[in-house]
């Protein structure tokens, strides 16, 4: 078990340096502009005392690691700074909203995960089958809709008719029933979207474990199909699936952003996509830290789980 | 053997799906098994041996169907039964033994866990399968059989783990047992364990068993009778100790005659060495896989580096051609050390030496035609263009015995096993090199192919008066093809010499141990060897 | 319960249409791919039938096209009609016109990007195959790390940055894209560099261009062509995705994303014309999947014939 507990602190250490090299990135991005952050704002509009003016506002004149020093450590006690746009503290921007994006991406994940893992067993088992084909045909045809496209098809089926609400409006002392149903059709829109993905992604994980020669050990054993899989494949499969949920939980950050907006919803992808016409750089940076870190955070537990079920890994020689 | 008949097969036929075709596998086999009888099932690479064997349990493999034929196990028509019924029987009536254990155990259960599943379906306590376990691991003479059981299979070594396979196979008292090249992927020494255990065993609880190899000498120690397969049908069946004194069919005979081959002896070298290797140490991170290595290479003679798995062999060669500096020591050709980096070697001493690989399939770019292959090193190393170096591939492929006209605009895929190797000589010998590295040249191969490689690489040395170095694990290539024999160990050289004193006693323990391990083809060889040692012990 | 119908009858008709353009297949092609042909699945069949119309529509869309790409040529949100057979959209441009000329922008953008990410991500990835130590790890903890943040809000920040133009859109989309195509095509490559006709090239003294260009590359093309589909499906989607969100291809130019955009308001009174700029990404898409989907159970199935 030692082996183990050094191996999980190492991995999380690794997550920390991740982290770290993931916000000077975001960080550092805009040192990528040609001149700097303070022209590219005013564009033509610049004089030189404007310019200065701005640049000291933005603390420009301090060299960049300072900078990124003053940033990293306010993110880390939850001050994002403020917008460039409207001048409020970022944080307070973001509070309400992270809240309302998380509720969305756990309500979806719920949903999804469940479906998403017994159809790929399902197909993974009736191989070949007609049930096989038409989930895999429908799955490959999910991949390949924009989000938008799910989104207003179920807008215009489910919403249209007056059944769901087509735009989300969330008040704070909303019960847990109504908020469900208020946010159904966009939780509904990334269920689809990310089920797909994760079943195809776990039929092949299951399949591939099916042709090893120890699954034909077990056939030749006598044993009944289900309990091949259950008992044989599956806890062999368990790491692919967990590297397959994860992906597809990280995949739902990517999908909340146009979701989000298609439904308007007031989360942080919303706010993103505003910020980014805006070229409201403060709250964009703040935003794209907090998802990158979710993601980062999800693959790293991931690469634990899958570790813990491996008898190799717990078990050396 | 007159004991009632559990197992008969009549004109049995099976196929096997390639794209929208069936072509057929098993082309009409027969076979009957009595009780308490071992039946060696012989043959090449897709001879459909294995097929015949999971077809004795009613199995065919995905992509795989049971076309025609009659399968009756003690009175049960296993093709009329349903797939329910056939499931009952397999893992009770009948178990199968596979060939390789460490990938056939199920990496996420320990031993005793997949032992006990079977017999705790049929209802047996936990504690009676366990401890019936412990009874059968100590039988198959497995070390600490009261603790291995609750271990993983990953530590667990590939010789113990076949031997853990045969006692779970075991756990029902099956009437029969189908062992599928069980040993093949073992060392000599280890086979000659598992070999023992699984013929005691199988004789103490008076199973059946379909014993399938390719190896003759194996089977010579464990069946009653054997039966030849070649290409789905059958050559012929006899009892063991009359099919080895008189083989009928041309191609048993043809089978036999394979270990006949030996290469004349030659005159013992004078002068300075082609290659002399001095003194290596080498290997990879922190470990040193060789230690003190030290051989020279003469012009026109073969030198052969015997070991097993482990033993740094192949080693060796990647330090000669430069893939692997060395620590300490050095390569000399002609007296002068090579530099240690091939990357650092000029293209006129890369030529000196080339290489020829185990596994054809991953040594010939699968996307060049043979031109292309056999063409470029002459073009590189000799400057050969156009017309040239057209006629220098035809007459590189009428060296090699193939027909340059229909040959030459092939890619690698369109040949067997046998030919591939035979441009991967010709590539070779198109930089006309004066040192040839085999390595493994023939393990991949069926032995009738083997021999038609080494009468070919023998001829061809007298022809150009190469040197060859041969890697190899195979005594028996050794003994056909080598003037020079060095015998390695745990990175180390443990004997060297010219062939007949090394092959002669005294040896040191590990070349008697390695020598005695190969399984000759008598029957009596298993029994007189393990007295042998014991009696010593 | 309209869309299920409608579902059901685009199937119905798909499968004769795509089983006759197998048959003019088989029937045009040279022998040895009209084989190949002839073996392919209807998806697959329905899928090359649907690639073939779009490059159709894209090069030909001034002939195809009833008007003007940018012209306003109504008054906004007229119905469908025998003059504008879609309609116009918020502008009064003929919803038609526009939906033709987007199959020329966004694909033709979508491909130039999915182009230049496989020119970058593909030679760096295999260069670092090939030279492993130093190079392969300096390399691949940097993507590693850009990795790290997930694609669209990656791009998204980037966008933020250089500001949005169709030049800025294909380069950010390709410098992202390009971290992952590194990634597959030098785990193709490595699993090709350690066959031992690489390490016969190397003794033999081959050079770096010889190596990647005749032992490498051949050999690693099968997997990194049905790469290069899966990528352009990702990218066209995600460049669809930011135009719908108003941060991709701008206008006047015609893009299906920003026509979805700008006329999504119609979709709640019931009018279906929105929905089809957004089915034209889809339909492509899924025809892009099935001819990928095909060739990996092609290139899969030769292996286990082969071994």
């Amino acid at each position: 078990m030692h082996a183990v507990l050094v191996m999980i602190l190492q991995r999380l250490g690794l997550g920390v340096v991740t982290l770290f090299v993931v916000s000077v990135g975001i960080f550092g991005a805009t040192e990528l502009l040609p001149g700097d952050l303070a022209s590219t704002l005013l564009g033509q509009s610049a004089t030189p005392e404007t310019l200065a003016a701005l640049r000291t506002q933005l603390g420009l004149d301090q060299p960049a690691p300072l900078r990124y020093w003053a940033w990293a450590t306010g993110v880390v006690q939850g001050d994002f700074g403020v917008s460039l746009a409207t001048r409020r503290p970022i944080a307070d921007m973001l509070a309400m909203r992270l809240g309302n994006t998380v509720f969305l991406a756990l309500y979806a994940a719920a949903l999804a995960v469940p479906l998403a893992l017994i159809l790929g067993i399902l197909t993974a088992l009736w191989r070949n089958s007609l049930f096989d084909r038409v989930a895999n045909a429908g799955a490959l045809s999910a991949i390949s809709f924009p989000e938008f496209f799910v989104a207003y098809i179920l807008i215009f089926i489910l919403a249209q008719s007056g059944v769901f609400p087509s735009m989300v409006r969330l008040s704070p002392n909303m019960g847990l029933g109504d908020k469900l149903y208020v946010t159904f059709l966009p939780a509904l829109t990334l269920t689809l979207v990310v089920t797909a993905h994760m079943m195809r992604m776990t039929r092949a994980a299951i399949i591939n474990l099916m042709a090893s020669p120890y699954i034909e050990m077990a056939r030749l054993k006598g044993l009944s199909p289900l309990r091949i899989v259950l008992r044989h494949a599956l806890p062999n499969a368990l790491a692919p699936i967990i590297k397959v949920v994860a992906l597809n939980l990280a995949y739902l950050i990517t999908g909340v952003v146009v979701v989000e907006v298609v439904f308007v919803y007031p989360g942080l992808g919303q706010l993103m996509v505003d910020s980014v016409a805006k070229r409201d750089i403060a709250v964009v940076q703040a935003i794209a830290l907090i998802f990158a870190s979710a993601y980062v955070l999800l693959n790293l537990s991931a690469d634990v789980l899958s570790t813990l079920t491996n008898p190799r890994m717990m078990r050396r020689k | 053997m007159t004991g009632e008949v559990l197992l008969q097969i009549q004109d049995l036929h099976v196929e096997g799906r390639a794209g929208e075709e069936w072509l057929p596998i098993l082309r009409g086999i027969d076979l009957t098994l009595h009780r308490g009888e071992v039946l060696g099932v012989i043959g090449e690479s897709g001879a459909g041996k294995s097929t015949l064997g999971l077809a004795a349990m009613g199995f065919a493999r995905d992509g795989c169907r049971i076309s025609g034929g009659d399968i009756r196990f003690d009175g049960i028509d296993l093709r009329k039964t349903p797939e329910l019924g056939r499931r009952a029987l397999r893992g009770r009536r009948i178990a199968y033994v596979a060939q390789s254990a460490a990938a056939s155990f199920n990496p996420a259960h320990k031993l005793i866990d997949q032992y006990c599943e079977v017999p705790l379906l049929t209802g047996m306590a936990r504690s009676t399968a366990e401890a019936e376990a412990v009874t059968l691991y100590r039988k198959m003479q497995l070390p600490n059989p009261e603790e291995i059981g609750f271990r993983y299979p990953h530590q667990v070594s590939g010789g113990q783990l076949q031997r853990a396979m045969t006692a779970m196979a075991m756990a029902c008292h099956p009437d029969l047992i189908i062992f599928d090249e069980p040993t093949t992927a073992l060392d000599v020494t280890t086979q000659i364990e598992v070999l023992a255990a699984i013929r005691d065993i199988v004789r103490d609880y008076d199973t059946a068993a379909i014993y399938i190899t390719h190896d003759l000498a194996v089977v010579a120690q464990m069946a009653d009778r054997i039966k030849i397969l070649l290409r789905g049908q059958e050559v012929e069946e006899a009892e063991t100790r009359a099919m080895l004194a008189a083989p009928k069919a041309e191609y048993t005979k043809s089978l036999w005659a394979v270990r006949s081959f030996a290469r004349p002896e030659q005159p013992t070298p004078t002068g300075q060495p082609l290659v002399s290797v001095q003194a290596i140490r080498a290997g990879y991170g922190k470990v040193d896989i060789l230690q003190d290595v030290s051989f020279d290479i003469h012009a026109g003679r073969t030198v052969a580096v015997v070991g097993e798995s482990g033993s740094g062999k192949s080693t060796v060669a990647r330090v000669i051609t430069g893939l692997l500096p060395p620590r300490d020591g050095q390569v000399l050709l002609d007296g002068v050390a090579l530099p240690q980096d091939y990357r650092a070697r000029p293209r006129a001493l890369l030529r000196q030496c080339q290489m020829i690989y185990q596994m054809a399939d991953t040594a010939l770019n699968p996307k060049l035609s043979l031109r292309d292959l056999i063409g470029r090193p002459a073009q590189m190393y000799l400057g050969l263009q156009g017309r040239a170096l057209e006629a220098r591939v035809r007459e590189l492929l009428a060296l090699i015995e193939l027909e340059p006209d229909s040959y030459i605009d092939r890619l690698p895929q369109e040949l067997s096993g046998g030919q591939k190797q035979r441009i991967g000589i010709a590539r070779a010998l198109a930089a006309e090199p004066r040192l040839i590295i085999c390595d493994e040249v023939t393990s991949a191969l069926d032995q009738i192919v083997q021999e038609g490689i080494l009468r070919l690489l023998d001829k061809l040395q007298r022809e150009l008066g190469l040197a060859y170095l041969f890697i190899t694990h195979d005594l028996a290539t050794v003994r056909a093809i080598a003037d020079d024999v060095v015998v390695m160990q745990h990175g180390k050289v443990v004997e060297q010499g010219p062939k007949p004193e090394v092959f002669a006693p005294p040896h040191a323990p590990y070349t008697d141990l390695l020598l005695s391990s190969v399984p000759e083809m008598t029957p009596d060889w298993l029994t007189g060897l393990l007295a042998r040692r014991h009696g010593k012990a | 319960m309209a869309v299920v119908i409608f579902l059901a009858c685009a199937v119905l008709v798909s499968i004769p249409v795509s089983w006759g353009a197998r048959r003019v297949m088989v029937a045009i092609l040279p022998r040895n791919m009209a084989r190949v042909a002839r073996d392919m699945p209807l998806t697959a069949a329905f899928g090359v039938l649907v690639i073939a119309v779009y490059v159709f529509v894209a090069l030909f869309a001034p002939l195809l096209a009833p008007f003007p790409e940018r012209a306003v040529v109504g008054s906004q949100f007229q119905p469908w009609d025998s003059t504008h057979w879609l309609g116009t959209d918020r502008l009064g441009r003929d919803m038609l016109s526009r939906l033709i000329y987007g199959a020329r922008n966004t694909v033709g953008i979508a491909f130039a990007t999915t182009a230049l990410a496989f020119l970058v991500g593909s030679v760096l990835g295999i260069w670092a195959a090939l030279r492993g130590g130093w190079l392969d790890q300096v390399l691949s903890r940097f993507v590693d790390a850009l990795m790290a943040i997930p694609a669209l809000i990656f791009s998204l920040l980037l966008l933020t940055i250089f500001g949005t133009s169709v030049l800025t859109l294909i380069l950010v989309i390709a410098a992202v894209d390009a971290t992952r195509v590194y990634r597959i095509a030098r785990s193709v490559a490595q699993g090709v560099v350690v066959m031992d006709y690489i390490e016969a090239a190397r003794l033999r003294g081959e050079g770096t261009v010889y190596l990647i260009g005749r032992e490498i590359l051949p050999n690693a093309l099968a997997p990194l062509v049905a790469e290069f589909g899966l990528r352009f499906c990702f990218v066209f989607l995600t460049i669809s995705s930011l135009s719908f969100l108003g941060l991709g291809i701008q206008p006047p130019t015609a893009d299906w994303g920003s026509m979805v955009r700008d006329n999504a308001t119609l979709i709640t009174f019931g009018n279906v014309t929105p929905l089809l700029p957004a089915g034209a990404i889809a339909l492509l898409t899924v025809a892009v999947n099935f001819v990928v989907d095909w060739q990996l159970y092609r290139a899969s199935g030769l292996k286990e014939q082969a071994g």
